[in-house]
């Protein structure tokens, strides 16, 4: 199980990330979980998903739009956005769209290769929660949330710009 | 110049603390190498060919004289006595020690510098001309815009991992000095229908392997609106920018491949949920960025004062520099000096810790102790009294710093090339020095006149060759080091890109391509016709005959 983080503390994980080559059967073998579902499973199977007796949120690979989901965010208690590899910056955008564009009030979590040095980063895009690669000590992860006391811009976590704080 | 408040200096310190830790992170085997790489690229650390080659940010080319001696400092202590002058008006040193990076990155935040974003897939430093605040052609300074956008783009957490390099340019200025059309973004400021001046965009401009002119996606737009237009279009691109082709990764290919119409429907799209956000800039910022670069304390002085005009008369060499390295200010009595650093037989660029101190002490005492650094390699005394300009230029003399080729042929730009590039296909430098040797003469210098030459050493342009009027390139043909030559280029406000005039010739070939090149212009040119004008009316065939004449 990856250990999941918030921006204080090592929490536990409920959500179990269901991979991209998964077929609708494992809805019928394994119940009562809480699954984190991929985008074209979320869209193929929503009776299936209806159904289903735990609780289900969606995740979107990097090259996936937010837009796709628009029309549903507002029931999903999660989204999960992957990094495929860490240097691929889609996800950062798509976190702040899901907030800022469609309102999204759920929980972010970012999932995939997710590694120590872009959290700070990743937390100002709207994540709040961070599934972190599987070599990633937890107390080094947690540190990089203080890596910068303030910046520039206007972000999720602190939208009033510097120039409007000065 | 822009000084820093608390909050800049506690960012700068939080990220050299960053910095330090992930270097040693990595030192000790905890950060893998394709990990940190991107972490010490956005901190301006490449790994070269000989060593490690650190680049320095200086912000749209300013430095202070504080700054300078620093940087002389760096170049003593972590360096074997140099630094180089880059294309993008930063700094670079070739021999910096990994291990003392951070301590170099702490050295250089006590003077409010930093390598932040100076490499990468993340928004570089931001260009502009090395005129501004001084140049009578101006229509408002560019500076406090850049400094502007230099907080917005720094350490941006939405776009620190974009498909590819980004690049600003912005020009205040009616003759462009600042080659704003290749940049992935090209900012004029221009005036509106009732006379407020804002903002034109262009997107996708860039060299590199796929060279192409910036287009335009909003003629004007109010300045207020200048971070969150340039957020959304950054947005589309991070987004939709090519991620499986490093060769197409750019934005030019992104407007290219969507066209420009739609893409700027994209961009349109994005603004609106920003446009009237936190985010808009407000009249306060605009003035408190402006106020930093406030006119300095100009005496009032009348131009061509005695003191200059009888030296003139009197000293060949002194007129000769004047005529070529001296450009009109907009306040009487004052001129811009541009320090050429294209001495024959040093890499373009190429400057001492020596110099540096030197021009440091120069500032202080002829130029309101600020400098700039130019793309093209030069360094710039934007403030320099009419009466002063001949007791400088004494001084330059004595520290051969008084090159008189500024906008000739000599002036060449250049990359480091394959003496210190990883990257490069050929070398450079000697091929700059062979051509500087053949035209030694200032008389025919003078009589060529204005001509750029730019030299890259591989597709990545880092020489703007493609922008050269004679634009060299070094390719490799079966591991023989080749240079391709094309004619036409320019960065100006008529942009446009060189076309390769025909196979590609060895080394030792060039200065005499070079020459022919020349010599055809000499004799097709009508009256004082530039040679970009020439080109232009005659095309490229009378110079293919000449260069490919075979030998009786």
């Amino acid at each position: 199980m990856p250990k999941l983080i918030n921006k204080n503390a090592v929490i536990d994980n409920p959500w179990t990330v269901m991979k991209a080559s998964t077929g609708p059967d494992i809805l019928k073998v394994v119940t009562g979980k809480n699954f984190i579902v991929p985008l074209q499973f979320w869209k193929l199977y929503q009776e299936e998903l209806d159904r289903y007796d735990g609780k289900i949120a969606v995740w979107l690979d990097s090259d996936e739009n937010p837009e796709q989901i628009t029309g549903e965010v507002g029931s999903l208690p999660l989204i999960a956005l992957n990094f495929t590899v860490f240097s691929d910056g889609r996800s950062y955008t798509s976190a702040r769209e899901l907030r800022q564009k469609y309102a999204f009030k759920g929980e972010v979590r970012a999932i995939g290769d997710v590694l120590r040095d872009q959290l700070y980063y990743m937390a100002q895009c709207g994540f709040d929660t961070f599934e972190i690669r599987h070599d990633q000590e937890p107390e080094l992860c947690l540190d990089a949330f203080k890596d910068f006391e303030t910046g520039y811009q206007s972000t999720i976590t602190q939208p009033t710009p510097l120039f409007r704080r000065r | 110049m822009y000084r820093y408040d608390g909050y800049d200096h506690q960012m700068l310190a939080d990220r050299v603390a960053q910095f330090r830790d992930q270097t040693n992170r990595y030192i000790d085997g905890k950060l893998s190498e394709a990990e940190f790489l991107p972490l010490r690229l956005q901190n301006g650390l490449y790994v070269q060919r000989l060593a490690p080659m650190l680049r320095i940010a200086v912000p749209y080319g300013m430095l202070s004289s504080t700054q300078l001696r620093k940087l002389a400092y760096i170049a003593n202590h972590y360096d074997k006595g140099y630094a180089h002058f880059t294309t993008r008006q930063n700094i670079q040193y070739n021999w910096p020690a990994l291990v003392d990076v951070p301590d170099l990155l702490a050295d250089l935040a006590e003077v409010e510098m930093h390598a932040i974003q100076t490499s990468g897939n993340c928004i570089r430093n931001t260009t502009t001309d090395q005129f501004a605040g001084a140049a009578p052609d101006e229509l408002e300074d560019s500076r406090a815009y850049c400094e502007i956008i230099r907080q917005w783009s720094s350490f941006h957490p939405e776009f620190a991992y974009l498909p590819r390099k980004f690049k600003i340019a912005v020009c205040g200025t009616a003759d462009d000095q600042a080659a704003t059309q290749v940049h992935d973004i090209g900012i004029y400021l221009v005036k509106g229908s009732n006379d407020e001046v804002g903002f034109r965009i262009l997107v996708g401009g860039g060299l590199g392997r796929t060279p192409v002119i910036g287009k335009e996606i909003f003629d004007f737009i109010e300045k207020k609106y200048l971070l969150t237009a340039l957020e959304a279009i950054l947005r589309v691109y991070n987004r939709e920018g090519r991620r499986d082709n490093k060769y197409k990764a750019r934005i030019k290919i992104l407007v290219k491949e969507t066209g420009v119409e739609e893409f700027k429907n994209k961009v349109i799209e994005e603004w609106a949920f920003i446009k009237d956000s936190s985010l808009t800039l407000t009249d306060e910022e605009i003035d408190r960025c402006q106020k930093f670069f406030d006119a300095p304390d100009y005496k009032n002085l009348g131009n061509s004062p005695a003191q200059l005009t009888d030296k003139l008369q009197s000293n060949i060499l002194f007129a000769a520099w004047h005529s070529q390295n001296v450009k009109p200010h907009k306040v009487p009595g004052y001129s811009i000096v541009t320090v050429c650093f294209k001495e024959t037989g040093v890499a373009p660029g190429d400057v001492t810790d020596l110099q540096l101190k030197q021009i440091a002490d120069l500032s202080d005492q002829y130029s309101f102790g600020e400098i700039r650094i130019s793309h093209k390699q030069n360094i710039v005394m934007a403030d320099v009294r009419q009466d002063q300009l001949f007791e400088l230029w004494e001084v330059l003399e004595s520290g051969a710093m008084a090159s008189h080729n500024l906008g000739l042929l000599t002036d060449v730009i250049c990359c480091p090339g394959g003496d210190f590039c990883a990257l490069a296909n050929a070398k450079s430098i000697p091929i700059a020095e062979s051509i500087q040797r053949k035209f030694n003469d200032h008389e025919e210098l003078i009589n060529i006149g204005e001509m750029s030459l730019n030299i890259s050493g591989c597709m990545n342009a880092c020489g703007h060759h493609h922008v050269g009027n004679i634009g060299i390139l070094g390719v490799d043909k079966k591991g023989e080091e080749y240079y391709q030559v094309s004619l036409g280029g320019s960065s100006k406000n008529k942009a446009s890109l060189g076309k390769i005039i025909g196979p590609s010739f060895a080394q030792e070939e060039i200065s005499d391509v070079v020459e022919n090149i020349v010599s055809v212009y000499k004799e097709m040119r009508n009256d004082d016709e530039k040679f970009i004008d020439t080109y232009n009316r005659i095309g490229i065939d009378p110079f293919k005959e000449k260069v490919y004449a075979k030998a009786d």
